[in-house]
């Protein structure tokens, strides 16, 4: 029987404490590369597809989009070569749990890329990493090179006549580079700027071929569903949101870190039993579930399962399960302000709504924060950003539009405030603790 | 700026890794940023040549990404995260105590050449907060006392 909904449930974290871990002595003892000789082996490309798809598992980088349509979309009778890319570029503010996984378990991550690339049979693969990540790219590193050493990537692979090469790729520190087209143009030696869709990437992707680019996280599920089956995993989380996923918990909790729940733990259990509620006891004001890019939950919506139709129900996005936690003296005001610095920072600049659009969000939420809003500024965020919204060619600017427009929406009275009385209404003062 | 015999052949080799040689732009970027800690265009002249691509098409990679510099920077390369997550435990006190202990503004190098200090964004360590990246390595949770410690020893060690 599966323990109910609610207790921490370690599939992704079931060693992560283990010192060696990223040993690949160490892995292998613990079971690293069952699953891959078992792919190489016993299982057909097709039940490899489809034993994704039973399990249900959606991608963790944001979307949610389901793993295994992912792959079957990769057209199998092109003559082109066809590439896996691992996106680990994380950037997305308040989230930081594929980096926990690629320093602690880096044979696990490395597996699933491998997995994957035989799904949809690939011999190159890319992992592209962040590249301000110094520890995660050398554990990565040196798995990959203790993995060719072994035999389980390169040529003739484990003796099944499968071939493939794995190219660590590291970033230049562009958010953007982590939405999956800019990766691709970023990965061909241009500057990281998205394109626009269709052509997908299944179809067209890097140098125009078929193209799968999945997140950390995601991979790092499949050799447990490979070696424990589709079911085992289906029985985990919901019925559309299925097995755990790992939640980064940052901001005002007593315990910030990442726990590994099943999909469908509500947030209150998150947050008050897991992260050990509120820093100094103080009351809650608001939390963002998913990263930087969706919008608030308020307190009287802490009983919201945390799966992917839940919390869209609750009027937000699971995203990428970054959960950001605020309290009584945060000013919602200025939160909007450090979110629209960090969009206006880092858009591409390819289409007009969004370069253009996010300075002037900027300008104007920077400008009521410090005192010098005019009434009309309500007025002109609300139209500037509905003018960015869905007129973008990729998500960034959708969520440029996002902070501004939820806290506009929950907590107006904080602008009127500013505007009125050129302060604070809470006035958010977090000191350096001594 | 002379790039090294070494990083050259790391920059060749770099490209035969890649279906297409473009691709090994941003490893020859990182490259030549690892020798010098810094990049302008003479570097990206060798690193045009070594690849066989354009001067332009380098210079275009090189100028979007944050990570490259072009002029030198304190040997100690102070990044604090200004996003939300350490925004929310003082990263901006963290950012002012800094400034002030040094006497320096945003972006400056201190006169003895030690250290520069600049705002990040988001640099994934948002369950640990306040951070920040000081070269390559991550300090977390810091506090007052962790930071004059840090400043204390990197002093003593130059
Ligand atoms: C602006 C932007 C930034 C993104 N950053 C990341 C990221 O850092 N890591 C990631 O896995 N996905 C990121 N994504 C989502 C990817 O585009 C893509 O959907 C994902 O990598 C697919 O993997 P999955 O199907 O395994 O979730 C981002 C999307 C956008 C629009
Ligand atoms: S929405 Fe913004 S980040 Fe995305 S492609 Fe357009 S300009 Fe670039
Ligand atoms: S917000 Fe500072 S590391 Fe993420």
């Amino acid at each position: 029987m599966e323990a109910a909904i609610g207790a921490q449930k370690r599939v992704l974290f079931e060693h992560i404490d283990d010192p060696n871990l990223h040993n690949i002595d160490r892995a292998i003892e613990l079971g690293a590369y069952k699953a891959w000789a078992k792919v190489l082996k016993e299982i057909k490309r097709e039940d490899l597809v489809q034993l994704v798809k039973d399990s249900g598992l959606r991608g963790r980088g944001g979307a949610g989009f389901p793993t295994g349509l992912k792959w079957s979309f990769v057209p199998q009778n092109s003559p082109k070569p066809k590439y896996l890319c691992c996106n680990a570029d994380e950037s997305e503010p308040g989230t930081c749990k594929d980096r926990v996984l690629m320093e602690n378990d880096p044979h696990n991550v490395i597996e699933g890329v491998l997995i994957a690339a035989r799904a949809i049979d690939c011999h190159i693969a890319f992992f592209y990493i962040r590249g301000e990540y110094d520890l995660s790219m050398r554990r990565i590193e040196k798995a990959i090179s203790d993995a060719y050493a072994r035999g389980f990537l390169g040529k003739n692979i484990l003796g099944s006549g499968y071939d493939l090469e794995l190219v660590l790729h590291r970033g230049g520190g562009a958010y953007i580079c982590g939405e999956e087209t800019a990766l691709l143009s970023s990965l061909e030696g241009e500057k990281g700027l998205s394109r626009i869709k269709p052509p997908f990437p299944a179809v067209s992707g890097l140098y125009a071929c078929p193209t799968v680019v999945n997140n950390v996280e995601t991979l790092a599920n499949l050799p447990r569903i490979v070696m424990r089956g589709a079911q085992w995993y289906a029985a985990m989380g919901t019925p559309k949101s299925t097995g755990t996923r790992i939640f980064s918990v940052s901001g005002h909790v007593k315990k910030p870190g990442n726990y590994e729940l099943e999909l469908g733990t509500p947030l209150r259990t998150l947050i008050y039993d897991f992260a050990g509620g509120i820093l100094d006891d103080k009351k809650l004001k608001a939390v963002i579930p998913g990263g930087s890019s969706v919008p608030v939950l308020l307190p009287d919506q802490l009983d919201t399962p945390l799966d992917f139709e839940s919390v869209q129900a609750a009027g937000s996005m699971l995203g990428s399960g970054a959960v950001i936690v605020m309290h009584e003296e945060t000013c919602m005001v200025w939160v909007a302000e450090l979110l629209a610095h960090f969009y206006m920072h880092e858009s591409c600049g390819k289409c007009t709504p969004c370069r253009q659009g996010t300075g002037w969000l900027y300008e104007i939420v920077h400008r009521i924060e410090h005192g010098q809003g005019k009434p009309e500024d309500l007025a002109t965020l609300e139209d500037l950003a509905h003018n960015i919204e869905g007129n973008t060619i990729c998500a960034l600017g959708d969520a440029s539009a996002v902070p501004v427009l939820t806290t506009l929406r929950h907590f107006k009275d904080e602008y009127v405030h500013h505007i009125e009385h050129k302060t604070c209404k809470v006035k958010s003062n977090f000191r350096l603790r001594s | 700026m002379i790039l090294s015999q070494d990083t050259k052949l790391k920059i060749s080799q770099a490209g035969t890794r890649y279906p297409k040689i473009r691709s090994a732009i941003l490893p020859a970027l990182h490259l030549a940023y690892e020798e010098h800690g810094f990049l302008n265009d003479q570097m990206y002249e060798q690193i045009a040549e070594v690849l066989g691509v354009k001067f332009i098409e380098v210079a275009e990679a090189a100028s979007f990404y944050t990570m490259f510099p072009k002029a030198p920077r304190g040997r100690y390369l102070i990044q604090v995260c200004r996003n939300i997550s350490c925004a929310l435990m003082g990263s901006h006190h963290l950012t002012q105590y800094l400034l002030t202990k040094f006497g320096v503004k945003l972006g400056e190098t201190t006169k003895d050449g030690l250290f520069t200090v600049v705002e990040v964004e988001c640099l994934g360590s948002c369950c640990s907060a306040p951070m920040m990246q000081v070269n390559e390595k991550y300090f977390e949770n810091l506090t007052q006392a962790k930071v004059d410690q840090l400043i204390a020893e990197w002093k003593a060690a130059k």
